[in-house]
């Protein structure tokens, strides 16, 4: 999620200083010592007041038991940020990996906003490692010399002398050694170092290398608990009834039923629709379904997919708002001596985490709430709750827990399911704990999509085949504007994040124009793991394809030529080419292509093999990608995300669309929404191009190339273009 | 009240022997490890072992579990349980992780039918079981680790 123009604002343009750092970790000097473990920062951190002791640390506790436990400030939903986090401190502190841990830190932006979004709390964009790359490089530096300089002194010898290595602290003159249990309480007294030094490169033990993920064991002996799991002593359960079309209202209801049902204990109306409260989440389902609403519909989106589409293609003949122009790219291409024109189609998609929204709260009788979320947007999300519930944020507790998935859907901002619980938490007269529980079909009924998009491209060659002139104009809805981070992403009427990937295409082009227009609906859309890109890559990446077939070019060495000055481009489209053998001559039925893209300041280049049956049965049958995401600090979470990517983007691209019949969504479940299953996972191999430039996010950027270089696969192997997702594949023959 | 063995447990829920067995599981018996994903047993995030077979607790009521025997994650045991887990482990098969109970606990069930599965003995016995990180790749190959350290 998010855009290059946020990064852009907020990106600090020079190294972090040692100024930086103190301002990151809210520290002076001084220590802080409890009974147990010495708190090198983190547990306490969400009382902490101008009061309490300075901590020299918020992200690394070190207990007398030699555990070290690094504060997560990010939701992990899978990507693996726990165990990448832990592996930058552990690197700095010539820990053991044995006696690293991880813990989700408390909401608190002073202490643990994400440097990336400014004063916000929140996990997107795939920003985990790049924002808190040199935060925790420096935090495990400093700890590590607060520890060197606890053993000097209790050893009596020179801190130069005393070294650390997997986890003991060592002085090799005297034989002396230690382990940091031992040291921790006094390393906490220690006046934090005033220059730290991170490690060279050359020297890190973990960074680069394979560690085992910290939430391995957990995930597969069920003892993980994510917020769906939560217990609390006589929680009860509530789902909601929503309007079924967008937009719509509560015009009455009738719940006489309802409350008949076993186990209901409520029934009231929420700005959001009707809520039913019961003692299990059984009783809530059956309560809801004998729950009688009657809506008003009167400002509800009441259009059909088609009836939409066809008001975006009258959109299309118009001019929009411009999101990049140089050059003329109009006059150009009336003179151009060949014109392809392309219209690509896109539609709804839902997220479809496997844990369903849901989170838990607790008011307790002095007013302090707890909270347990799969919480994404810890800063949004406190605030919300403490609007609605007419609270300050500092009474409120956010405990975040491992999510199942996300890919966006867990971050909205208006922190909606949450704001919805709150509401129900609010006008419960229960006095109980409650557990708001979505389903499947509220989850695949409930909006947030990807945004429906239509985008046209014309672009122009002269008579040497050279590329010369390019318009792009793309219609879909904005769920920036109008929202509480319109300011951020939003420039000169252009959101960034509907035309990322297009408006800032890395192939030369001399003339070019993109413009965007923001049709009005209802229907309500979010980021989609790699947002704008899920759309822009497609269009341009099969346009660039046709284009070096128009011009009698190979598609590889016609992005190559365009794409002189981006190296890092360069470096990943030839990785895949020789990793997948681009180019080599198959059989007839198979089909190879090729795409590249930059998202969220990740290089990928996907080379994509498919098989098609002259019977027209089709199969993605190998993915080879490669990566360049700066610094790689765990190899093996960058392929696995790399491999989920491919499988979440191609998912989409093969069945995946969210589709209204007069504004009523048409899936409910996973038989209408079919996912990605195992039959359909093609072979992925991953190559990581070697980089020494600071590390960059790749929770999303798998997803991008994915499409394309399928799309561009299937024409080598049937010579038809499939320029909408999903593929139309019916009738397909090989070639 | 209805009484199950759950785990080698015996639990006596006070629910309706209506109610399907994963919210027994989940909200009763308090075993959080098998997962809610889809309801209509598209998913298998809610796969247990019924007498040793894999089933989907969704679509299972509890009085069909009356006085067999229901295993879940948190308590499924024996050479083959170990041999997955263990593979699941050391391949860092999981990223969210939510689906992984149930991939496991039909692994499993697999494995104790067809110790050497194929890539399509794979595909046909795991087709039912949705994971949207799409950990697949992964799951495959865990299994045949586990195959082939059961030997």
């Amino acid at each position: 999620m998010f855009t290059k123009s946020m990064f852009e604002t907020h990106l600090p343009k020079r190294k972090p200083s040692r100024r930086d750092f103190l301002k990151a970790s809210a520290a002076t000097a001084g220590a802080l010592v409890v009974a147990t473990t010495v708190d090198f920062g983190g547990n306490k951190a969400a009382a902490l007041t101008m009061r309490d002791p300075p901590q020299p640390n918020a992200f690394i506790k070190i207990a007398p038991d030699n555990t070290v436990t690094v504060m997560i400030k990010h939701l992990d939903m899978g990507q693996g940020n726990a165990t990448g986090l832990t592996t930058i401190v552990a690197d700095e502190l010539d820990a053991d990996w044995s006696q690293m841990r991880s813990a989700f830190a408390p909401s608190n932006p002073l202490l643990y906003n994400n440097l990336l979004m400014g004063p916000i709390q929140g996990t997107g964009g795939s920003t985990a490692i790049a924002n808190s790359w040199s935060q925790l490089r420096y935090a495990g530096a400093a700890a590590r010399l607060m520890l060197i300089a606890a053993a000097s002194d209790a050893w009596g010898v020179p801190e130069k002398e005393i070294t650390i290595s997997k986890g003991i602290i060592s002085h090799v003159k005297s034989g002396k050694t230690a382990e940091f249990g031992e040291f921790a309480a006094k390393a906490a007294k220690v006046m934090p170092p005033a220059i730290v030094e991170p490690k060279q490169p050359k020297d890190w033990v973990y960074i680069g290398k394979h560690v085992p993920r910290l939430d391995s064991v957990g995930k597969t002996t069920g003892g993980t608990i994510y917020a769906m799991d939560i217990k609390r002593p006589g929680m009860l359960t509530a789902m909601v009834e929503h309007p079924p079309r967008f937009g719509g209202k509560v015009k009455s209801f009738d719940a006489s039923a309802a409350k008949s049902v076993p186990g209901v204990v409520e029934v009231f109306q929420i700005p959001q629709g009707v809520a039913i409260v019961a003692k299990d989440t059984w009783s809530a389902i059956r309560g809801r379904k004998a729950l009688r609403v009657e809506w008003d519909d009167s400002n509800a989106e009441q259009r059909s997919t088609e009836a939409m589409f066809a008001d975006y293609r009258e959109l299309l003949a118009r001019p929009g708002v411009s999101a990049a122009k140089r050059g003329d790219a109009w006059g150009t291409l009336v003179k151009a001596a060949k014109v392809i024109e392309a219209e690509f189609a896109f539609p709804y998609l839902a997220h479809a985490p496997m844990e369903p929204l849901n989170a838990a709260m607790e008011i307790k009788d002095d007013g302090n709430v707890e909270v347990w979320a799969g919480a994404q947007f810890q800063t949004i999300e406190t605030a919300t709750i403490a609007w609605v519930l007419g609270t300050l944020p500092h009474n409120i507790s956010l405990h975040t827990l491992w999510a199942g998935g996300s890919f966006g859907r867990r971050a909205t901002p208006n922190a909606d399911y949450i704001g919805e619980l709150a509401q129900i938490a609010k006008n419960s007269k229960a006095k109980a704990p409650i557990h708001l529980v979505w389903s499947r079909e509220d989850d695949l009924k409930g909006g947030r999509y990807r945004p429906m998009f239509l985008h046209s491209v014309r672009a122009g060659l002269d008579a040497q085949g050279k590329l010369i002139a390019w318009q792009q104009r793309l219609v879909g809805q904005s769920f920036m504007i109008g929202s509480p981070l319109e300011m951020a992403i939003v420039k000169n009427g252009v959101d960034e994040t509907a035309v990322e990937g297009a408006s800032d295409m890395p192939y030369a082009v001399p003339n070019f124009a993109v413009d965007w227009h923001n049709p009005k609906s209802e229907v309500t859309t979010l980021w989609w793991r790699s947002v704008g890109h899920t759309h822009t890559a497609q269009a341009v990446e099969v346009m660039i394809d046709r284009l070096a077939r128009e011009a009698g070019k190979d598609p590889l060495e016609f992005r190559r030529e365009l794409l002189k000055g981006h190296p890092r481009h360069l470096g990943v489209l030839n990785l895949a080419a020789e990793k997948g053998n681009y180019g080599e001559k198959l059989p007839k039925g198979r089909g190879r292509g090729i795409a590249v893209h930059e998202s969220f300041k990740t290089f990928v280049a996907m080379v994509a093999d498919v098989t098609v049956g002259a019977d027209g049965t089709f199969r993605v049958d190998r993915i080879v990608a490669a990566v360049d995401c700066g610094i790689a600090v765990n190899p093996d979470i960058i392929r696995a995300q790399i491999e989920g990517g491919v499988g979440y983007g191609l998912g989409a691209a093969l069945r995946n669309k969210i589709t209204l019949a007069n504004g009523f969504v048409e899936q409910s479940n996973f038989d209408g929404y079919k996912p990605l299953r195992i039959s359909d996972m093609p072979q992925v191999e991953v190559h990581i191009v070697p980089s020494t430039e600071a590390p960059t996010g790749v929770g999303e950027p798998g997803v991008p190339p994915v499409a394309p270089a399928v799309t561009n696969a299937i024409y080598e192997a049937t010579g038809k273009w499939f320029y909408s997702l999903p593929w139309k594949l019916d009738g397909l023959q090989s070639t | 009240m209805p009484s199950l063995t759950i785990n080698g447990k015996s639990f006596d829920l006070d629910v309706d022997p209506k109610m399907p067995l994963l919210w027994a599981i989940r909200d009763h018996a308090n075993l959080t490890g098998t997962k809610y994903g889809c309801g209509v047993a598209l998913c298998g995030a809610c796969t247990v072992h019924l007498d040793g077979e894999p089933v989907r607790s969704c679509q299972m009521q509890v009085r069909d579990a009356i006085g067999r025997k229901v295993t879940t994650i948190e308590g499924v045991e024996g050479k083959v349980a170990k041999a997955v887990q263990g593979a699941w482990q050391s391949l860092d098969v999981v990223q969210c992780g939510y689906c992984q109970s149930g991939q496991i606990m039909n692994a499993i069930g697999l494995l104790a039918q067809n110790p050497k599965p194929s890539d399509a003995d794979i595909n046909n016995a795991m087709e039912g079981i949705v994971c949207r990180c799409a950990t697949y790749v992964r799951i495959r190959a865990a299994i045949h680790e586990a195959a082939k350290s059961l030997g």
